[in-house]
């Protein structure tokens, strides 16, 4: 049986979702370090520099590798996620007319599903938004020191800063990060959990690293969007 | 004490349900909930009426026979206690209770607040045990030591009474916590060290194959439970799943 | 008067049992598999005894009432397990245990049985290990005892408060483990409902599937019973709600003879009744007699300011406090054994000095317990001893640690904090020393039904002491039936599967369905549970803790008078094709209604006090239970005739070869 067991079993699906969930968080993490600087000062050195980040992870081979990982390991984590929420909503056919469940348990836990969805359809927008344009998209190039670079960077300015209907991206971000948040204050410490990473002593410092990464992390990323829109129109 | 009732009664396993209103009248704050469901039969027999039926036994918390859903929790809104334990000084004079079966698929209604649990022993019998033949000439007790922190660690996961509160609770209806018990007890023994691997992953194949759901971690199961065991176990569990599945040549 | 054969094997006590193992009939395993075994009841001794068979390669079928074999009653044992390990190194041994055993049961249970007990006690705790049974250990990794009323050794073994839990669930995964492999065939919800009886031989039953109401036919070449006890006939009492007699009791009426029906152990430490609507009583374990000291106050006034509120129990100063215990047995105190101390409650009750609006209850105090242990951990942690405020924390502390578990469910229950206040307890009804007559081997008088566990009235004679009820459990269970089940299974190696179509089985399905429909069609005014509970009254009132000739001749016309009204005036609703709690109730509720009266009539033949049997005739000058030797030194095994009073008396004679009969003395 066990040659299914890591694909099939309940726990298997529990293993997946928090290995992937767990990449995903470190991959937030290099997200992150990368888009800091559109909130520096915007001047030539900040739009290069990003700009040159940009070009990195769009050529350099182990990058891509890990791009797709990651593309693959979202897809999986929501799959896997999809999955499993159906088989819960099999096992209690029936439910309950009355339910306390704020006795028991915390509401992010029992959303990691909806937030889930609005976590997938902000990341859906984020890649048509910047991705799509980055590869497929009319962005203009310039050339400095003999090399090519996509002007990602005028992109985000503009697309934050003066686009028409920049204050909605703004929100949406926001809200796509609130989702993020809320998904974390639960997935990061349960992700430990899954795979039984439990111990009296770590497991309470786990809990408060993540419930600060949960609120951090995405903090920074809201603050982002807002930092350019004030920039640029200030 | 007056109290209102709403009470699920189902006739069997197919009939759709729904609640049915009661009252409870001069109801001492000293009875059990079990007591006072008692004095609501007896008066519903006296009318000619059909009681409702609920599981019960031994009416001191151990032999997990009661099953409530109780005001939207299971056992009721104290913690550590069976339905059984629980104490109508618990509640207030007016005050409406809603009284619900365990719900999950794997835990089909019997009747009323009857369900039926056999889910749970066709778990066990998967491998909740450990394969020694009951022969009388196994080594001497004390021939093996076990560490004391193992064997209390052992001891509290023994403690589940099978109830089916954690299923009843979980917003999935996953036996997580009860399967991850009887697999942390044996696991931390030495005697049941030798069959951990297949252990595990018999009792995790039926348990999925049962119909429970899988685990969120919210963590509700062991704050409703009544021997408060602990989601170490399940943490544990899924150590020993991982283990077993990558190392056996199965 | 037939002559009972207790078939007690030749030989020297200490070789009966391996003698007899040695020239015992076994069945070769090739054979076994073409035997049927029924199991009724799955606690320790049915759970094990299922096992057991099954793994020897017998075909079993097991049967509980209950929705799993784990929730028997086995289960809410707490305190512990006997066992003649000697891990502790204070001399004991299988001769001490089974003198301790005699001597605790008042001279009233048979050697040979007894000193097997205490020879496969040491391996019910190797077996129960191996099982991965989670007893308490010391910090060296190696098992943890402690001791019990009535001895002067540890060897009790324990899981916390929860020993009978561990041990069942022990025997339940055997048992489990069985089932997975197809060797048992396991019937939860259902109710063994008659014996069948073929040729002289238990050959099968009738049972009711409790869900669908299914009356059903089971064959076997032997029938076990392990059901348990039979306290529930006071209505209150320990048991669970839904341990019952009723299989005991059909038996009984197929031929089996019925001994000691009146040996029953009333608990000394029990929650006290607080109203009419109370289903249950709950047991706080023996152990905290170990450092709770019982008191009632010694005058009336202060006795009615407790009752009014007016005065709360520490505004009695020690001076004019009784601690009765301490007073009448100063050897032993608050450690006397439960028969004992359970009567010395009644006797202060009955003298109105209880402390409860009943007037049934008396004080377990702690507080003397948690200013001993302060003031030890105080010099221990070098702080001031005359701290009192300190003190008493640092008591409490250690008194937690010890009985947390206890008084939180005290609390629960009562919404009293027993670390402030002493607890108050009352005696109840929690054992039954008596039960289904059987030999040597377990079997009854019927030919292949055997009788195991507190079902049998083998091992405890007139009074149990604790940690002995797991240990007689597992022990016929795992230990004695699988061997002597053989020497009467050996001769149907060709009989071949018994049919279930026979005149015997038509009739016995008959007779159950009969009494189904009769008492369906009743249809009167009164709920089971209301007859019951006055069942319970006069059981309680005249067979209880003190019984005399008057009162239990009253009883038994009250019985008579109850049970015509209970068979024409119960109510039973809903259908019989279906769940129906109120109708299997009723029929557990006429089977006591019956064996209340034989309960009775054996105390009234018995006019000797021994043991749990007090008669208010048969005592000393100061009130302790004085013993016949000379007319009761036997068993009482009741034949039934169609009727419990006029049930025929066969007794056995009990020799004591190897221990001398002395008055049991505690003071």
């Amino acid at each position: 049986m066990s040659n299914s067991a890591l694909l099939k079993s309940s726990l298997a699906k529990k293993y997946w979702m928090s290995i992937t969930g767990l990449f995903l968080i470190l991959f937030l993490v290099g997200h992150l370090a990368g888009n800091i600087p559109l909130m520096f000062e915007i001047n030539k050195d900040t739009a290069h520099g990003f700009n040159q980040y940009a070009k990195f992870m769009s050529e350099n081979p182990l990058v891509q590798i890990v791009a797709w990982i990651v593309k693959i390991a979202i897809i999986f984590h929501a799959v896997d996620g999809v999955l499993l929420t159906m088989q819960n909503q099999k096992a209690r056919p029936v439910k309950y007319k009355v339910e306390n469940a704020n006795a028991n348990s915390s509401w992010f836990s029992r959303s990691m599903m909806p937030m889930g969805l609005l976590i997938f359809a902000f990341v859906t927008i984020h890649l048509v938004n910047f991705w799509a344009k980055m590869h497929y998209g009319d962005i203009p190039t310039y050339k400095m020191h003999g090399e090519e670079y996509t002007d990602l960077y005028t992109v985000v300015m503009k697309f934050f800063g003066k686009d028409d209907l920049a204050i909605l991206w703004i929100a949406i971000y926001i809200l796509g990060m609130v989702a993020l948040s809320f998904h974390l204050i639960h997935g990061f410490a349960s992700a430990f959990q899954s795979v039984g990473l439990r111990h009296k002593k770590y497991t309470p410092i786990i809990e408060k690293v993540g419930y600060a990464f949960a609120i951090i992390v995405p903090l920074i990323f809201a603050l982002i969007p807002i930092v350019i829109h004030i920039r640029v129109n200030g | 004490m007056k109290l209102n009732l709403r009470i699920w009664r189902q006739d069997g396993p197919k009939d759709s349900g729904r609640f049915e209103n009661y009252t409870a009248e001069n109801v001492s704050p000293d009875e059990s909930f079990l007591e006072m469901l008692d004095e609501v039969n007896e008066k519903l027999v006296a009318e000619g009426k059909d009681p409702v039926a609920f599981d019960h036994d031994c009416r001191e918390g151990i032999c997990g026979m009661c099953s409530m859903f109780i005001n939207g929790e299971a056992h009721g809104p104290d913690r550590g206690v069976t339905t059984c334990q629980l104490h109508m000084r618990r509640f207030k004079d007016g005050d409406t209770i809603t009284i619900e079966p365990w719900r999950a698929a794997a835990f089909p209604v019997i009747k009323d607040l009857v369900v039926d649990r056999t889910a749970f022993d066709r778990i066990i019998q998967a491998g909740g045990f450990v394969s020694v033949n009951t022969s009388g000439n196994t080594q001497d007790a004390n021939s093996l030591p076990v560490p004391k922190a193992d064997a209390d660690k052992a001891f509290d996961a023994a403690t589940c009474i099978g109830c089916g509160a954690c299923v009843a609770t979980c917003k999935n209806s996953s036996a997580m916590l009860f399967v991850s018990a009887k697999v942390s007890q044996l696991a931390l023994l030495p005697q049941g060290k030798v069959e951990r691997q297949e252990r595990v992953l018999n009792m995790v194949e039926k348990m999925d194959e049962e119909g429970f759901g899988n685990c969120s971690n919210t963590g509700a199961c062991e704050i409703e439970c009544p021997k408060e065991i602990s989601l170490d176990n399940i943490a544990r569990m899924n150590r020993e799943y991982l283990r077993a599945s990558l190392s056996s040549e199965k | 008067m037939t002559k009972l054969d207790a078939r007690i094997p030749e030989g020297p006590l200490k070789e009966k049992w391996t003698n007899h193992k040695n020239n015992i009939r076994l069945v070769n395993p090739a054979n076994k598999r073409l035997i049927d075994v029924i199991v009724v009841g799955t606690g320790l001794a049915g759970g094990a005894a299922a096992a057991s068979l099954a793994e020897m390669g017998y075909s079993v079928k097991a049967f509980c009432f209950q929705d799993s074999a784990r929730r028997a009653h086995s289960i809410a044992a707490q305190g512990g397990i006997n066992a003649a390990k000697n891990y502790q190194n204070d001399g004991d041994s299988v001769y001490r245990l089974f003198y301790d055993t005699v001597k605790g049961g008042d001279y009233r249970s048979r050697e040979a049985n007894v000193y097997r007990l205490a020879e496969v006690s040491a391996n019910i705790i190797d077996q129960c290990v191996a099982q991965g049974v989670p007893f308490a250990r010391e910090y060296g990794g190696l098992l943890d005892n402690r001791s019990f009323g009535g001895v002067q050794v540890q060897r009790t073994f324990y899981a916390k408060g929860q020993t009978g839990q561990q041990l069942l669930l022990g025997a339940y995964s055997a048992l489990s483990r069985q089932v997975g492999k197809g060797k048992i065939q396991m019937l939860s919800r259902h109710e063994m409902m008659e014996l069948v009886v073929v040729d002289g031989k238990a050959r099968g039953i009738i049972a009711r599937n409790l869900v669908t109401g299914e009356i059903q036919r089971h064959s076997a070449h032997a029938v076990l019973i392990a059901s348990g006890g039979y306290g529930n006939v006071f209505y209150l009492s320990t048991n669970a709600m839904g341990s019952n007699g009723s299989a005991a009791w059909k038996i009984h009426k197929k031929g089996a003879y019925f001994a000691n029906p009146c040996y029953t152990q009333i608990h000394p430490t029990c929650l006290p009744r607080t109203s009419e609507h109370q289903s249950k009583l709950t047991l706080m374990s023996e152990s905290l007699r170990n450092d709770g000291r019982i008191w009632v106050p010694k005058k009336m006034e202060d006795v009615e300011a407790i009752r009014s509120g007016a005065k709360k129990p520490k505004d009695i100063p020690a001076e004019d406090r009784d601690y009765y215990l301490e007073r009448r047995y100063p050897a032993f105190g608050n450690l006397v054994p439960r028969d004992v101390a359970s009567r010395a409650a009644k006797e202060r009750c009955d003298a109105g000095f209880g402390v409860n609006k009943t007037g049934e209850a008396v004080f377990l105090d702690f507080a003397s317990a948690i200013e001993r242990y302060g003031k030890e951990k105080a010099i221990q942690d070098g702080e001031d001893t005359n701290n009192m405020e300190l003190v008493r924390k640092l008591g409490k502390e250690v008194v937690k640690a010890k009985y947390g578990n206890l008084f939180q469910m005290y609390e629960k229950i009562t919404d009293d904090n027993p670390y402030e206040t002493p607890m108050k307890i009352y005696p109840a009804v929690h054992y039954t020393m008596g039960g289904i007559w059987v030999d040597y081997n377990l079997m009854t008088t019927i030919p292949g039904c055997y009788a195991l566990g507190e079902a049998n009235f083998s091992d405890h004679g007139a009074n149990r002491l604790g940690a002995s009820a797991l240990m007689q459990g597992l022990a016929d269970g795992y230990f004695v039936i699988p061997y002597t089940v053989g020497d009467y299974l050996a001769d149907d190696i060709r009989t071949g599967a018994i049919p279930t179509d026979s005149k015997e089985f038509d009739e016995a399905e008959k007779e159950v369905q009969d009494r189904i429909n009769k008492l369906m069609s009743i249809q009167g005014s009164k709920s089971v549970d209301s007859l019951h509970r006055r069942l319970g009254k006069i059981m309680w009132e005249y067979c209880g803790m003190a019984r005399n000739a008057e009162g239990l001749k009253t009883a038994i016309s009250q019985i008579r008078e109850l049970r015509n009204e209970f068979w024409s005036d119960v109510k039973i609703p809903g259908k019989a094709d279906g769940l129906n709690p109120e109708l299997e109730k009723a029929l557990r509720v006429a089977d006591f209604m019956e064996l209340g009266e034989l309960m009775c009539k054996d105390a009234l033949e018995r006019s000797e006090s021994c043991g749990g049997h007090f008669r208010e005739e048969s005592q000393t000058e100061e009130g302790e239970a004085m013993r016949n030797d000379k007319d009761f030194t036997f068993v009482s095994a009741w034949e039934y005739t169609g009727d419990p009073s006029e049930a025929k008396l066969h007794k056995e004679e009990l020799k004591y070869e190897n221990i001398e009969l002395k008055t049991r003395s505690y003071k």
